[in-house]
Formats: structure tokens, C-alpha cells, sequence
């Protein structure tokens, strides 16, 4: 009986958001730390894993956790101003009280991929699971593991490029690591490329050899992604996403993320392509 | 087998309640219900089935999780689990069944549910054996029937003036204890065999590899069809044994609230829809084969296991008639040789 109150799994840890960073105009990045320090030091989240956050009196949603594990003391979830649960989550400031339970579902498989190349495509807020993985890859004691990074990375506008820091700046002066930046658009004042991400990964043409495609984004980007690739020689097993479903529970019970006979919040939210081609398209 | 008169009946729910909150079936309008009882007098026993399931006595409609206030040194939460002791006296042995397969979702090996678990462990479930099972009922397709013991404690088998009395574990001797039952002379045994055998069922489905097929149906234009009488009022899932879908909210008030767990269902367009507006599960098409395919195929394949025990309320209470029963046939008489989009 204990054991189930210590471990009940529908119970958020209250957290404390210590800072705010306006990404765009309607994505924040919250750092949150949970007010128990034991909490804080026993959430063991992989890249690519959810949580639930609660903003009391709203309710929860899903987010993607977007810091890496690597980064310890604290939790970064990047949030799209989009329903009822992230438009309260935008109006909260730092010192606020929120709720995180988890960490939920699957992760990208880091251990697989180790001594390859990875090539990261994203669009909008989609970057935002990848950055758990860029970050973790990245990390000084991770670094050897694996082979070169090239990011393609691309939004509607200046405006909307998530991670500036992360993708004009930090990014691009690491070891072995190239980042491709778009905007849909011509807009004075940038000199990057112009052109949809899909287009853009066709003009830089990566080798399949030796590499995993991660891709995330708008549902559209990523169905002309994957046909790009599959152009290029990817196959099924190369190519990696992550999905983005309704959830309440989070520990497959509500019923609502299935896929077929797979929960997104057990079995996703990381999917090889391969595996996506076996389940009904009901995402 | 031990023997119990009609005439004590009352007093043994009498000296349960003491102990235990006694649920058993009581007349509600022109329907039966299970509710608590504050006396063994209130208990109606000769009821074809109730109305919704007694899943909500582990599995409420709406039940709070845990509560909360924003105080000053940070926010303070309460949880909600419910450890009182219960009976859920006088339920069919589908329903029964139904729990079996409701502890495949709520306790399996990844998580733990502390709510429907605490309340499972702590409830003994006295069953009734069906002597008139309804035109609706098709328990023996799906491995039950109007006598199965299989996720009772107790069965009791209507004899007339008398129960033939079932002990089918130790919880259940236990709830007996202290009654000094006699046991069940060769005759009440001749007379419960002649109950159970008396106790036919009208109809019976096929369902020889319907997992089978439904494994290959995804994309066929049966679901264009099928589902075009279903209003999507959920009604079929509401009164389910096995439906187990449910939505998470805040009620909040100032400075306190509560989360709450309400029963939802796969047939409502909100079930699914993205804050972004994107919905997986567009129309009723797909809502309808959700429906379907969760209980006989993806159930089977997360649980091993069909999520129906055949008890009917959902051909019952719809408003259509559209019955699962038809649906099934007609899947099983489809030609199907590959899935293709």
C-alpha cells in the first residue's frame, strides 16, 4: 500500500520555474528545478523522453523534454502558445509554481547511434526534442562517441527560429559540427539561405553512408523530409522521429495516443521510419 | 458449496455493512444500478443486468486525484486514495470479467494505477449466477458464461427459496466467515446443476480468427459504411465493463483546486484533437474503427486478450441500434487477402 502512494505516477513533483527565454513570438523556453532537491537529482530523463507539466488549476500537457541530460539541475521544455494548457504556461513568469511528472515514453537510441554520423532536420518548434539529443551528443563527455553533426534547421521567419543562441552561435562553433540555417521567406537583414527545409536538405545532399536522419517538425516538412532522404538512400532504418500526440495520463491508460496497437507515451514518441511504415497512419 | 436461505440474506449484507461499503444492485426508475447500501433490505436480486456496469465502484465516473493549494513556502498537494474496504454484492459474472480485464490496463508491469488498485485490492466481488440471461447477452462467445467463477470471490446460484453458495477464494471465505453456512445437501447441488443448465444463451458470434482479419482491415471500405449510424454519443462506451478511457482536469477555486479523472470516451471528436487543431481521428470512421479494433485487436495484441465480456449494454442502451454483434459478423464475413491504403 505504501509503495503505491510513494510511487503514484499521476502525481506531479512541484517544480519552481527559475527562468523564461523568449524564443519567438510565440515559443518560450522554461527552466524549471523541482523544489525537492532529492526530485531533482533522481529525474533521470534520456534525450528524446516527455514530461507532463501542470500549471495548477489548468490541468497538464505533454512537453518535450529540450535540455539534455547532460545539463544537470534543471529542465528545459520549449513550449508553442497553442491551447489552453501552454497559453497559461505563457503568462506565468519566473518564481512561478508548476508541476512535472515523468520522465515519459522512449528515447532516441544514443547507444545505436554511437560512432555515426548524425544528421538532425527540423522545423519550427520541432527542434526543440532534437536539441535534448544535439546538446547530449555534443556534451564534452559524449563528443568522442560519435561522428560528425550537421543540422538542418529552418522557420517561417527570422523571428521564428527557435535556439538562436544554440543554432547562430553556440552550435556552429563546436568540433565537427555544421549547422545550415533557413527561413521560408527573403527578409532584409538575413543572409542565410531562403527555402523550404525539404528543398534545402535536397541542395546539401548528405550521404546516407555510416548516418542517422532525426528529423521533427510540422507534419508537411516532415512527409517531403522523408521522401527526400529515401531519394538520397536512406533506408527505413537510417530514419528517425518523433511524434507529438494528445495525452492526458502519459502511462498508457487514458486510451487517447495509440497508434494502431502502440502508445505513443510507452512505445513513441521516438520511432524508427521503419516502424512507422508497419502502424496505421493515424498520427 | 454451502447453502444460504433467502431470509438470511439480509441479515449477512446487514452484518457486511458494518465492516465493509456494500454496492449491490438496487431498482433506479425502470432500471437497476449499483449503489451503496445502508441496509441488506435495499438489495434487488432478481434484475437481468444493471444499466452501467459496476466497473465505477473501482473506476469511478469522475473521482479526484489529489488536491492542492498555493501557499506561501510553495504548493501543497493532498492525494486522494480511497482505502475503504467494499463489496460489490450481486454482480453478473461478465462484469467480474471485466475487471480481470480492467487490471491489465490499470496494473501491468509499466505502471501501476494507486487509485483503481487500491480500491481493487480492497473489494470482494459476490457474484450472481444469470438463470435468465437476456437476448443481448453473448458471454459464452468471448470465454464466460451465465455461471463463470472466473474473477469472483463468491458465486451464488439462485435456487428458488435458497443460493447454492460458490466459495471461489479465500477473500471470499473470509466474507463468509462467522455465518456458519451448511453445506449444500445433494439435492440444492442437483437443483443448482439444473439452474445452470437451464440458463441458455440465444445467441452466439463467431469469433474465429476475427483478430485475423481485423489485422488486415485497417484500410478496407467497411468502416465507410459501418459506422454511419453511430451518432458517436458514447453511450456503447459509458456503459462498457472494459471501457477504461478517461480525461484529466483542474478544477481550481482561488488559491486551491483539485485534479479530477473523468470517464471519456473514443467515440467524442475532442478525444483526440490537438491543440493545434490537427485530429488523428477526423470522423466518425475512424472513431468507430478505433472502437472496434482497441477491443479485438489492439487489446489483443498489448493484453492477449478480448476487451468484451459480452454483456450487451452496449446493443442495450444504443440509440441506433447499431450492435456490435452485427458489426462483428459482418467483419467476419468480409474476403480479405492483404491491407492496402
Amino acid at each position: 500500500m505504501t509503495n503505491c502512494r510513494s510511487h503514484n505516477p499521476l502525481r506531479p513533483f512541484p517544480a519552481t520555474i527559475i527562468k523564461i527565454i523568449d524564443e519567438t513570438p510565440d515559443v518560450k523556453t522554461f527552466q524549471m528545478v523541482f523544489d525537492d532537491p532529492e526530485v531533482m537529482e533522481n529525474f533521470k530523463q534520456k534525450p528524446g523522453q516527455v514530461a507532463q507539466i501542470s500549471v495548477f488549476g489548468v490541468g497538464e500537457a505533454t512537453i518535450s523534454i529540450t535540455s539534455s541530460p547532460t545539463r544537470k539541475g534543471l529542465l528545459e521544455f520549449s513550449v508553442k502558445k497553442v491551447g489552453m494548457l501552454t497559453s497559461a504556461l505563457h503568462r506565468l513568469e519566473p518564481g512561478c509554481k508548476v508541476g512535472i511528472r515523468g520522465p515519459y515514453g522512449n528515447h532516441f537510441p544514443y547507444e545505436k547511434m554511437k560512432g555515426k554520423d548524425l544528421l538532425f532536420i527540423g522545423g519550427g518548434i520541432g527542434l526543440a526534442p532534437l536539441r535534448a539529443l544535439i546538446d547530449f551528443v555534443l556534451a564534452e563527455e559524449n563528443r568522442k562517441d560519435y561522428g560528425n553533426i550537421e543540422i538542418i534547421y529552418g522557420a517561417r521567419s527570422v523571428d521564428d527560429l527557435c535556439f538562436k543562441y544554440d543554432i547562430l552561435e553556440r552550435w556552429p562553433q563546436m568540433p565537427g559540427t555544421k549547422v545550415y540555417t533557413t527561413i521560408d521567406r527573403a527578409e532584409q537583414g538575413w543572409e542565410g539561405h531562403v527555402g523550404f527545409v525539404p528543398a534545402y536538405l535536397e541542395e546539401i545532399n548528405p550521404t546516407p553512408k555510416n548516418k542517422y536522419a532525426i528529423t521533427c517538425g510540422p507534419p508537411i516538412m516532415i512527409k517531403f523530409v522523408l521522401q527526400a532522404l529515401e531519394k538520397m538512400g536512406f533506408s527505413d532504418d537510417q530514419v528517425i522521429t518523433t511524434l507529438e500526440m494528445k495525452m492526458k495520463c502519459g502511462i498508457g491508460k487514458c486510451g487517447r495516443c495509440n497508434i494502431g496497437s502502440k502508445y505513443v507515451c510507452l512505445d513513441g514518441p521516438v520511432f524508427y521510419l521503419s516502424q512507422l511504415k508497419q502502424l496505421p497512419p493515424e498520427f | 458449496m454451502l447453502i444460504l436461505n433467502q431470509d438470511q440474506l439480509a441479515n449477512w449484507l446487514n452484518q457486511l455493512i458494518d465492516t465493509y461499503k456494500v454496492f449491490a444492485p438496487v431498482k433506479d426508475g425502470d432500471h437497476y444500478t449499483f449503489k451503496e447500501i445502508s441496509s441488506g433490505n435495499q438489495v434487488t436480486l432478481n434484475y437481468t443486468n444493471t444499466k452501467v456496469p459496476p466497473k465505477e465502484v473501482l473506476f469511478p465516473r469522475s473521482e479526484k486525484l489529489f488536491c492542492y493549494r498555493h501557499e506561501n513556502e510553495g504548493i501543497q498537494l493532498e492525494e486522494k486514495i480511497d482505502e475503504s474496504k467494499k463489496v460489490i454484492f450481486g454482480l453478473r459474472p461478465c462484469d467480474a470479467k471485466g475487471f480481470l480485464l480492467l487490471d491489465n490496463v490499470f496494473n501491468n508491469d509499466k505502471y501501476q494505477d494507486p487509485y483503481y488498485l487500491n480500491r481493487r485490492k480492497n473489494t470482494v466481488l459476490v457474484g450472481l449466477g444469470c438463470n435468465q440471461p437476456a437476448t443481448t447477452c453473448f458471454c459464452t462467445s468471448l470465454g464466460g458464461g451465465p455461471f463463470a467463477s472466473e474473477g469472483l470471490d463468491i458465486l451464488l446460484v439462485d435456487i428458488g427459496n435458497r443460493y447454492v453458495v460458490e466459495v471461489v477464494t479465500e477473500k471470499g471465505q473470509e466474507l463468509l466467515s462467522g455465518l456458519n453456512l451448511p453445506a449444500a445437501e445433494p439435492e440444492a447441488q442437483e437443483a443448482a446443476r439444473r439452474v445452470k443448465e437451464g440458463a441458455a444463451l440465444s445467441t452466439c458470434i463467431n469469433l474465429d480468427g476475427l483478430k485475423a482479419k481485423l489485422d488486415v482491415i485497417f484500410y478496407d471500405p467497411i468502416w465507410d459504411l459501418i459506422h454511419e449510424k453511430c451518432l458517436g454519443c458514447a453511450a456503447c462506451t459509458y456503459s462498457c465493463p472494459t471501457c477504461h478511457c478517461f480525461d484529466i482536469v483542474d478544477e481550481a477555486e482561488g488559491k486551491e483546486g483539485c485534479r479530477i479523472r473523468n470517464w471519456d470516451a473514443c467515440m467524442f471528436p475532442l478525444f483526440t484533437l490537438h491543440g493545434s487543431g490537427h485530429n488523428p481521428r477526423p470522423t466518425g470512421k475512424e472513431r468507430f474503427r478505433q472502437r472496434v479494433m482497441h477491443k479485438f485487436k489492439y487489446f489483443v495484441d498489448n493484453f492477449n486478450a478480448v476487451a468484451c465480456v459480452g454483456c450487451g449494454r452496449c446493443i442495450i442502451n444504443c440509440p441506433v441500434n447499431l450492435d456490435i454483434r452485427e458489426v462483428l459478423a459482418e467483419i467476419q464475413g468480409l474476403e480479405v487477402r492483404s491491407d492496402k491504403q
